[in-house]
């Protein structure tokens, strides 16, 4: 039909005119796919136990043997952060969508309903957001006890203002919008048309605020494990990992903390991409 | 005019005050077990449990544990530590001003770097400075910050020898100047100490510098998108028409306006890097709140990371504040929109 050049640029032609105009969010789309299934695959594929010492064998640098050296107690270092990945993007898959899932349904019925429910919601998050989130997220660990769970719930909490302001946002945007009121004209009950007509349309912002969400939740992880909080030694996780390392950087055996640190580089810096280039995608007004 | 905005955001910001006195509570009385039995410490007898819950409070209702709470704090009363001994309130405050000013100076050096880059972004947008500043500070908010701070210390200090060792505040063969602010560099200043001045300022290069490259992105990225849609407005055209230099077109028509909306961000900025401050003063050895909090988290000892969180909580809203009332002073729409 001659119409056809007429239509608006499908999906993939869109992401291909993102991807075209951004050469490194593809790099980053596939260290994603390697991370995911590094996460995946992860003990099934590294060479040694992750948790096997051997005292003969500390301290030594990167070889053909041990890729990325070896730590204090002679555990091979790659096979510890390779192994690592799968509790890293664990608890922070799990923390972004418990705030996703709590976050979304508060502040959508905050937008919708208004009133006292919206005031609460909202004073709600602005308590959260008046801390400095990090500092928040000890103090809950360090009260709640010091488990990965409470990681996990301390990272969906400070998480959660993000997620309830955008669906608060656009919610309150279109409760009066025409397709709402014709909706409700044509008999639709108030939960069917928070439901049917206004959740779809909040998914894609909130969608952009998951990706862009992924890679600060496994910082803030690390971050806590770094300074003592959550998982224990010996688990590997690359904030353990790095701090393991510390106290031999200024002895020089840079490699304990570097290749641990390196690869949590890479993953939160794929994520973070990956989260602008969503955005670009389905939100181009938010680009910034 | 101004004062009664003053007011208003003084106002506007109580109920943050409230939330954040309200949450430190609720975190102290979330503690595992018995706090009464906690505080009282491991070799307490039944009696010293039970008169220490009837110190704390414990034994009335949640209501009024708050009311105690409230007027533990009005006389600045956070408890002891369970290590040093010590009043936490007294050790947070004589910490404080070395956290500060590793934050303050890291800060300014953040804005000193990013917001050229922004303005540079944004006069040439889609060229290759605007990809690398964006590859650039994506990098840096993806740079964990105790990472970025081993692997500074281990180039600067190890390998070139340019740096001072990452432990503390200042080289122990110089004895710290006399306290009037707490901060060493205007300490160090104000006794005329240039070698004690020099050798505190060595200290702070890289702990700050690791602190800037976290928050290069949130800046550079706000100037450059404030920019852009500065410049495409019709001064900034008839500006140019009238012959203006470009710096000065870029300067004074474009970045001071421009900057309004990078102010904001900025109360976000400073929250990160509270936040991140924790892990980098565990990185160098900084005796700043931070890792005051940290050695006491390891210690199990839970007053004084209450104490933290509450400060760190005090120290925010008041910021947040500062720069509410700097947007109106400096705005003038903001006062005439009421």
């Amino acid at each position: 039909m001659q119409s056809i050049e007429l239509a608006p640029p499908s999906v993939w032609q869109h992401a291909r005119h993102v991807l075209g105009d951004n050469p490194v969010t593809l790099l980053a789309a596939l260290l994603f796919v390697v991370f995911v299934l590094t996460a995946i695959l992860g003990p099934n594929l590294v060479p040694f136990d992750p948790l096997r010492s051997d005292a003969g064998a500390a301290l030594q640098p990167p070889s053909s043997a041990h890729w990325f050296g070896t730590d204090a107690l002679g555990r091979d270092i790659f096979s510890r952060t390779i192994v690592a990945t799968r509790l890293d993007l664990g608890i922070a898959i799990a923390a972004v969508a418990l705030s996703f899932l709590i976050g979304l349904p508060l502040g959508l019925a905050a937008g919708f309903f208004g009133g006292w429910w919206d005031t609460l919601v909202t004073r709600l998050s602005d308590t959260i957001m008046a801390f400095p989130l990090f500092v928040l997220a000890m103090g809950i660990v360090a009260a709640m006890g010091n488990t990965v769970t409470n990681i996990v719930l301390a990272t969906a909490i400070i998480n959660l203002p993000f997620y309830i302001r955008v669906a608060r946002a656009e919610a309150n945007v279109r409760r009066a919008a025409g397709f709402v009121e014709a909706a409700r004209l044509s008999g639709n009950t108030e939960a069917r048309i928070l439901r049917v007509h206004i959740l779809p349309n909040i998914l894609p912002p909130a969608m952009v605020q998951v990706s862009l969400n992924m890679g600060w939740a496994i910082l803030n992880a690390a971050g806590l494990s770094f300074i003592g909080l959550g998982v224990r030694p010996p688990t590997p996780e690359w904030g353990i990992l790095v701090a393991e390392g510390a106290q031999f950087i200024v002895s020089g055996e840079w490699w304990v903390s570097f290749f641990p640190g390196a690869v949590l580089m890479l993953a939160v810096f794929s994520f973070n991409l990956l989260g602008d280039a969503l955005r670009d995608l389905l939100d181009p007004r938010r680009r910034t | 005019m101004v004062g009664r905005m003053v007011l208003r955001r003084l106002v506007a910001a109580l109920p943050n005050l409230v939330g954040v006195v309200a949450i430190s509570f609720v975190l102290t009385r979330a503690l595992p077990g018995d706090p009464a039995a906690y505080f009282a410490g491991a070799a307490a007898t039944r009696e010293a449990v039970e008169q220490v819950r009837q110190q704390l409070g414990l034994d009335r209702s949640l209501p009024e544990q708050f009311l105690i709470y409230l007027q533990g704090l009005m006389r600045a009363d956070l408890g002891l530590s369970l290590t040093t001994g010590q009043p936490v309130a007294q050790e947070l405050l004589t910490r404080l001003p070395a956290s500060l000013e590793l934050v303050l100076i890291a800060l300014v050096l953040a804005c000193g770097v990013a917001i050229p880059l922004g303005v540079l972004a944004a006069t040439r947008p889609g060229s290759w400075i605007d990809h690398l500043c964006r590859i650039v500070t994506t990098m840096g908010v993806s740079l964990p910050a105790f990472f970025t701070g081993l692997l500074l210390a281990y180039v600067f200090y190890f390998l070139l020898g340019w740096a001072p060792p990452p432990l503390g505040r200042l080289d122990p063969v110089y004895s710290p100047p006399s306290a009037v602010t707490g901060l060493f560099l205007v300490d160090a200043a104000l006794a005329r100490e240039p070698a004690v001045w020099w050798a505190s300022f060595r200290q702070l290069i890289l702990p700050t510098l690791t602190m800037a490259i976290f928050v290069l992105a949130p800046i550079a990225r706000m100037t450059r998108a404030s920019m852009l849609q500065v410049l495409s407005s019709d001064f900034i055209r008839t500006a140019r028409a009238s012959g203006l230099s470009e710096a000065t077109v870029l300067v004074r028509y474009g970045l001071r306006n421009a900057l309004l909306p990078v102010i904001t961000t900025l109360g976000m900025v400073f929250g990160f890097m509270l936040g991140s401050s924790v892990v980098v003063e565990k990185v160098f050895g900084w005796p700043g709140v931070g890792s005051y909090a940290i050695d006491a988290l390891t210690a199990s000892d839970y007053a004084p990371v209450q104490g933290f969180v509450l400060l760190m909580g005090l120290l925010f809203v008041g910021l947040n504040l500062c720069i509410d009332l700097l947007y109106t002073v400096i705005d003038p729409r903001v006062s005439l929109e009421h």
